[in-house]
């Protein structure tokens, strides 16, 4: 995670990136108040990758939306760089599964989209780098119902990337694809990740998946979801994922989550 | 589409048509008029200069009414799509007047408007607001949220949201939305023209039977209303091609 050669006691005085502090939520509907959220205590380092764990329905996608400005906590908050969030905000991208890009602009409209502020010149840069980074070579006038699911997320994550945030939140961006593409995906990810070092805030309900991709992996219980757990991933990328020191790191989230991984 | 499946109809036009003027041959009919007759009729409304009148008063009212009912009833079903408490607030209403039959209003629109091109106008302005409101306002509550986040997320302000977003998110719906209008408005300008107007092909109908039964003439009436809804709808058919659109319509 150290990408910069700060010295020690820099690093040490830097302050988080993103902080949750206390965030709860609770959503009201037809008079009843369904407690999603109970007192999320989070912190990500700039460029640090984490993952955040838990079973459906239990809240990941609530606290990804708080982060990235579309709903309110009832209690909390949410600083970056020590400034509340309170909206949506280019700085940080939030990436949906692939049903985020645009279907009525080409590949390289969508990945345009947040470009608008800039010079024509400027910005035709901009598109064809991130084109090749994600791979589309050839598919920029393409619209987004001739691709695949797996080159429609990429068309989202170049989107996102292109208009240069500090941060990215992910809501489970790879759940709608078949299980070669995921993987294919995930290397994608980390080697974009390697290339231009964003926070990212990752929700996924896949234990391996976590695993592979985090520095730290947050581990939330069933609903209303509270932090069980926070795992460190001590293993270098790329990872081997079948060394003994990864399939120890996953065995202990599966007993944490009180999964026997026997099928 | 090859061309030779463009084709198949003709056959079958023909063969029905053969058999429409054969068996009025045989059976010496008196109370259908044959295929050649009718086209007789048609040179006839031709050469007196009728053909083109009636046709010019029917699309002439077709016209007004729709142009009008778009350009009220778009934005505003958009506005009651974008703002709930618009379409909480509207949406009863609309839905009791939608089951209300446009032909319903005739007695009423004679009333305000009098016998002429006013009252035709006001019927198919009313047979295509409604539909066209409610086209607009669904397409604005389709609108997936993630797009409109996606939007937030890059910075737009609400007006381009709505204009980058919005706009074309919808188009599609609108033009299905338009092309159903545009043959409901067909429809009822027949119906209005046989009632509150002295001219039009649906006039012409009423008035060849009422002035000498002349049914070759309300044949030829027949015809040229679906041939020109053909050709309408084959027009607004060719606005689902553009290729910022064709998105909506599933497939490729
Ligand atoms: N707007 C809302 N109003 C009421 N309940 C909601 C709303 N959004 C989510 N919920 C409820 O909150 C819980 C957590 O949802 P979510 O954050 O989407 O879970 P996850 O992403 O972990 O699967 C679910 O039980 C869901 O039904
Ligand atoms: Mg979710």
């Amino acid at each position: 995670m150290a990408q910069t050669a700060t010295t020690a006691p820099e690093r040490a005085v830097e302050a988080a990136k993103i902080s949750v502090r206390g965030v709860s939520k609770i959503f009201k509907r037809d008079g009843k108040e369904v407690n999603v959220l109970d007192n999320i205590n989070l912190e990500a380092r700039k460029g640090e990758f984490v993952c955040i764990l838990g079973p459906s329905g239990c809240g990941k996608s609530t606290l990804l939306n708080i982060a990235g400005g579309f709903l309110k906590a009832t209690t909390g908050s949410i600083t970056i760089d020590g400034e509340e969030v309170n909206g949506p905000d280019p700085r940080r991208i939030f990436v949906f599964q692939e049903r985020g890009v645009f279907p009525w602009m080409t590949v390289e409209g969508n990945i345009g989209f947040g470009l608008f502020k800039l010079p024509k010149e400027e910005r035709r840069h901009r598109i064809a780098h991130y084109v090749k980074l994600v791979g589309l070579e050839g598919f920029e006038q393409a619209y987004p119902q001739e691709l695949s699911g797996g080159m429609k997320q990429r068309v989202e994550v170049a989107r996102a990337l292109a208009v240069n945030p500090d941060v990215l939140y992910l809501d489970e961006p790879f759940g709608a694809l078949d299980s070669i593409t995921r993987l294919i995906m995930r290397s994608e990810l980390l080697r974009m990740w390697e290339a231009e070092r964003k926070t990212i805030l990752f929700v996924t309900h896949d234990i391996e998946e976590s695993v592979q991709l985090a520095d730290r992996v947050v581990v939330m219980s069933t609903r209303p979801a509270t932090i069980r757990r926070i795992v460190e991933i001590d293993i270098p990328h790329p990872r081997d994922i079948s060394s003994p020191r990864y399939l120890e790191l996953r065995d202990s989230i599966f007993e944490e989550i009180g999964l026997a991984h026997k099928v | 589409m090859t061309l030779s499946r463009k084709l198949l109809p003709l056959p079958a036009m023909a063969v029905l048509i053969s058999a429409w003027q054969i068996s009025v041959m045989r059976s010496d009919s008196t109370i259908l008029p044959g295929p050649w007759a009718v086209v007789l009729g048609i040179m006839e409304l031709a050469q007196k200069g009728l053909l083109l009148k009636y046709v010019v008063a029917s699309l002439y009212r077709v016209t007004w009414g729709y142009v009008l009912a778009a350009l009220i009833g778009i934005p505003f079903g958009l506005l009651l799509g974008w703002y709930k408490r618009g379409e909480k607030a509207f949406n009863p209403i609309i839905q009791i007047l939608r089951p209300i039959s446009p032909l319903a209003w005739i007695p009423i629109a004679i009333l305000w408007f009098g016998v002429g091109d006013g009252a035709a106008i006001y019927l198919i302005f009313l047979a295509s607001f409604l539909p066209l409101t409610v086209t607009a306002m669904n397409a604005v509550r389709n609108i997936p949220e993630v797009n409109l986040n996606a939007g937030r997320n890059f910075g737009l302000s609400e007006r381009q949201l709505i204009t980058q977003i919005l706009y074309p998110a919808v188009a599609p719906y609108l033009i299905v939305g338009l092309r159903i209008t545009l043959g409901i408005a067909w429809l009822v300008v027949v119906a209005a023209e046989m009632i509150a107007v002295n001219s039009g092909l649906g006039f012409l109908i009423i008035d060849a039977r009422n002035a000498g039964n002349r049914y070759d003439l309300v044949i030829a009436g027949m015809v040229l209303i679906g041939i020109i809804g053909i050709v309408l709808d084959a027009g607004m058919k060719n606005l689902e091609k553009m290729k910022s659109i064709r998105w909506g319509y599933g497939g490729n």
